[in-house]
């Protein structure tokens, strides 16, 4: 049984000019100790997958379908149920560091109430719990930093504290939304690092949400890419890299800079993605690919196994892309 | 935090010097005033001033007397209209009326509107939050001067519960009037103004951060979400202080409460300089003193101000 | 009461935005406005309170300083309101016409109101653009008085002005204008400050205009939005201020009056049974400060639709 079994997930807003839906019949699994990447452009709906799978959906969202953690449901569980789950069991790395730690709180106090409600340790043995695990992220000087506020750590260290924080539990799931994109290049590359040393060490399964699929290869087992709320392609990795099966996921390999290739062009997919508010009838990357016919803004035909494990939607044969 | 502090100490210290200046040249320019030619006041209370001014010394040196003075000595001198009473007693008559039930209406509207504005926001869009809402819309075009009126009309003239005025040393039938008048208009405002950042600060990233820890929501509420939430709050502490007092101006005249507010209504009427000066004055150093707390307040709660 | 700074933070930077974009904020936000039933209603009861004290007069049976001596000291009996005898509020305590006498304090309130708030706004404008563009020094001590000003309890200096220069209405409109455009000047100059980054801005230095006038031709032109939603804010408060000031009989004098002072003059005859005294007033007041305030937030929320 996978650790986590999404099956036909549905993410919708209500909102002044009626209902947008952000994501449509997503399904998924992760077994443990896995590593899952779900890839699209800013707006694809994959954050909203990840909140939606925590309950964490703004006022106005609501999702349907099945989540089946360890074989339960929890998807719109009460609050309750999810409060067990949410940091003991899976964990959630956010985008902003800056804005999704609290900037009135020391670090000490905000790590610290993490294991004081989940493991009902006391205020001074969850600091001390707390400082071992900014070590292990590689803080310098944990125990004295641990009194700071979080304007006082730099970007790429408080990303590491967020990254501390959501292990404090040692959860099964981690699920990291974008972890290094508000970060520099080089700071991206030591924290994804970071990322594959603790998920050996603590031995946990990993939802990478990314938009980038250069960081994707070499560390997931598994890419879903997402667009427009969509799923276009979705299997392993590798045959996704280099024998990708839908026009979008070739743009978006193509948009990745191969410097040992002397090709130093940028490539990118001309146009934008969709406005969710007014969401096609048919294949949402219609208007951007190269390939649609008429038949592609009427209906998108649904995902469907084209090879082992290898799931595609897309109106055209895979031979026919040439 | 300490430099923090002296930093806002400096602008205090000339704030007041420049305030206690223009009192001074508006009253010696005033046409009538006990400083012009005419000299229309009382042998007596000329003697007094004389006294404590030295009316025929140049003006910067009678400044520089009445800014001595106040500041060291905190004498704002003898009154223009009554021969044997100086402002400070004045002063001391009025404002522990004026204390007493400002401080209830303040603390009162500051607790019912930041109680109102916190739940009006968890409960977004429930009758609640409308009830709030309406109130605190409605309130805001019954200022002081219209409460204390229509609260009379009700409870005295058509219930009888409660005097129509006075003071009584402050019995609690005396305040309740004074102390809504004075409250309603400022404690739907703070309502309304608590209500909007905590929606704002429930939909910021670090509370999703707190919820996806596991919290249970009354923590996340109580630990995560009511401080930032206060922040705009506390802003707004400082002009609703100074319009409370303005607003007293109202209360003592409506209701008869005897509080520095008649004290300055009637010596304007009488153009008792001194007395009016006295009252802006400390008015004045009041609110500079309480904005300094508000903003170590606001400090307080946000650390990345303190530098 | 007071006006929500934080939601006039960055409009005249997303207006420009949104001109730049090819769409025109005005035209837009006509189309927004139209729609928003609480400022549409608030405008036309403002329309028609304009019209009560434009027209009022013409339908008023008496002058509003005619004093009917039978009724005078006997209101209570004789001056109810009553089609019969043409005073359709009733009289006052003296007998005068109430209806005459609300159409008069209507003209004075929205006057004080709208010249305060223009006295205010102007000032405020050219300092807060003026201190924003010019920047560096002359900004910080700009700022330091404003902030110094800031702390001074305005409405007793407003009223020891009036006591010392006589408490006509022109001193008033100077003292109630001047004393409140200080809220006004920081917005203006926190916009002002993000405008001048702009290219537009830019372009026009480059080119050698003085620096006077890129304020008045490009700077200005670009905070109207804020001006306007400010200033029908500021409004209001202006009203409020001086019915304040005439309710404790520091304001207007007679023979002229104001809702302020009608209202005060209602108030202290209400246990007399003359409750219709108090009661015309205050609904004019009432009803004005209302729609002042959906027409402004109507237009804060048309010119900038994302900050809701």
């Amino acid at each position: 049984m996978a650790l986590l079994d999404v099956q036909g997930l549905s993410v919708s807003f209500r909102t002044n000019d009626g209902i947008v839906n952000a994501v449509n019949d997503v399904s998924l699994s992760v077994e443990a100790g896995h590593t899952l990447a779900i890839v699209g452009e800013s707006g694809s709906g994959k954050s909203q997958m990840a909140f939606a799978m925590l309950g964490l959906l703004a006022r106005n969202g609501y999702a349907t379908g099945s989540v089946r953690f360890d074989g339960a449901e929890i998807l719109n569980a009460p609050p309750k149920v999810m409060n067990t789950i949410r940091a003991a069991q899976i964990a959630m790395v956010f985008q902003d560091p800056m804005t999704s730690l609290n900037p009135y709180m020391r670090v000490s106090d905000q790590m610290a109430e993490v294991l004081v409600h989940h493991k009902g340790l006391s205020h001074a043995d969850a600091v001390q719990e707390a400082v071992r695990m900014l070590d292990a992220v590689k803080i310098p000087e944990a125990k004295a930093r641990i009194r700071y506020h979080p304007h006082e750590f730099s970007g790429g260290m408080r990303q590491r504290v967020m990254i501390a924080m959501s292990l404090l539990c040692k959860p099964k799931l981690l699920i990291a939304d974008e972890p290094t994109t508000a970060l520099d290049v080089t700071v991206q590359a030591q924290i994804m690092s970071l990322f594959g040393d603790l998920q050996k060490e603590f031995g946990m399964a990993v939802i990478l949400i990314t938009h980038d699929l250069g960081v994707v290869a070499g560390f997931c087992e598994e890419v879903l890419v997402l667009y427009g709320g969509q799923v276009m392609e979705q299997g392993p990795t590798d045959p996704i890299f280099y024998d990708p099966s839908h026009p979008y996921t070739r743009g978006l390999l193509k948009a990745i800079p191969r410097v040992d290739q002397g090709d130093l062009e940028l490539k990118t997919i001309p146009g934008s993605p969709p406005n969710m508010m007014m969401a096609p009838k048919g294949c949402p990357f219609e208007p951007r690919c190269d390939f649609s016919g008429e038949d592609c803004t009427q209906a998108l035909s649904p995902l469907t196994e084209f090879a082992p494990g290898r799931l595609r939607a897309c109106n055209r044969m895979v031979e026919e892309l040439a | 935090m300490l430099n923090y502090i002296i930093k806002r100490l400096a602008i205090a210290v000339p704030t007041l010097l420049v305030l206690i200046i223009i009192s001074f040249l508006l009253m010696h320019a005033a046409p009538g005033g006990p400083f012009t030619s005419e000299r229309a006041v009382p042998p007596e209370v000329l003697a007094n001033l004389e006294a404590k001014y030295g009316l025929n010394e140049p003006l910067y040196k009678q400044i520089a007397t009445y800014v001595y003075n106040v500041v060291f000595h905190f004498d704002f001198g003898p009154s223009f209209v009554y021969k044997d009473r100086t402002v400070n007693e004045i002063i001391a008559q009025g404002f522990p009326i004026t204390l007493k039930y400002g401080a209830i209406a303040f603390v009162l509207a500051v607790l019912i509107g930041v109680t109102l504005g916190v739940f009006a926001a968890i409960y977004h869009n429930s009758w609640l939050d409308y009830l709030a809402v309406g109130v605190s819309i409605g309130a805001q075009v019954l200022p002081n001067f219209v409460m204390a009126p229509i609260l009379v009309l009700i409870f005295t003239l058509w219930l009888g519960w409660l005097p129509g005025g006075g003071w009584q040393g402050g019995q609690w039938q005396f305040l309740v009037m004074p102390v809504i008048a004075l409250a309603t208009s400022y404690m739907a405002s703070i309502a309304r103004i608590t209500r909007s950042s905590m929606l704002e600060v429930l939909n910021s990233n670090h509370i999703r951060t707190a919820t996806a820890k596991g919290l249970p929501t009354h923590t996340v509420i109580l630990r995560h979400a009511l401080k930032p939430a206060m922040l705009p709050v506390i802003s707004y502490l400082g002009p609703t202080f100074v319009s409370m007092i303005t607003g007293s101006v109202v209360i003592d005249m409506y209701f008869s409460t005897g509080g520095i507010g008649l004290w300055f209504v009637n010596s304007a009427l009488n153009r008792d300089y001194s007395v009016m000066m006295g009252i802006t004055i400390l008015i004045g150093v009041l609110t500079i003193s309480f904005n300094l707390l508000v903003d170590l307040l606001y400090a307080w709660i946000d650390p990345r101000i303190r530098y | 009461m007071r006006i929500e700074h934080e939601k006039l933070d960055g409009l005249a930077d997303r207006m420009v935005e949104a001109e730049v974009k090819g769409r025109s904020p005005w035209a837009d936000a006509r189309k927004r406005f139209a729609h928003n039933k609480a400022a549409m209603a608030g405008l036309i009861v403002l329309i028609l309170v304009g019209c009560f004290a434009a027209f009022g007069n013409l339908i008023a049976q008496y002058p509003n300083d005619f004093t009917d001596f039978t009724i005078m000291g006997r209101a209570a009996e004789l001056g109810q309101p009553s089609f019969a005898n043409g005073h359709y509020f009733g009289t006052d305590d003296s007998g005068r016409d109430l209806f005459a006498r609300v159409v008069q304090g209507t003209q004075i309130s929205l006057m004080v109101g709208v010249v305060g708030a223009a006295i205010a706004v102007i000032v405020g404008t050219l300092y807060g653009a003026t201190a924003g563009y010019v920047g560096g020094r002359v900004d910080n001590i700009m700022m330091r008085i404003v902030d110094i000003l800031m702390a001074i309890p305005y409405m007793f200096v407003l009223i020891l002005l009036l006591v010392i220069f006589g408490r006509s209405i022109g001193m008033l409109f100077v003292g109630i204008g001047l004393l409140s455009w200080l809220d006004m000047s920081r917005i203006v100059r926190g916009q002002t400050l993000s405008l001048k980054n702009k290219e537009f801005i830019e372009a026009a230095q480059a080119t050698g205009v003085s620096s006077f006038r890129i304020i008045l031709r490009h700077i200005v032109p670009n905070l109207l939005g804020v001006v306007a939603v400010y200033a029908t804010l500021l409004v209001p408060l202006m009203i409020l201020t001086e019915s304040f000031i005439s309710f404790l009989g520091l304001g207007v004098q007679n023979p002229n009056t104001s809702w302020g002072k009608l209202i005060a003059e209602g108030a202290s005859t209400m246990q007399y049974g003359t409750l219709w005294q108090l009661a015309f007033p205050l609904f004019f007041f009432v009803i004005t400060l209302f729609a002042f305030f959906f027409v402004g937030d109507g237009l804060r929320d048309a010119l900038d639709p994302k900050d809701r």
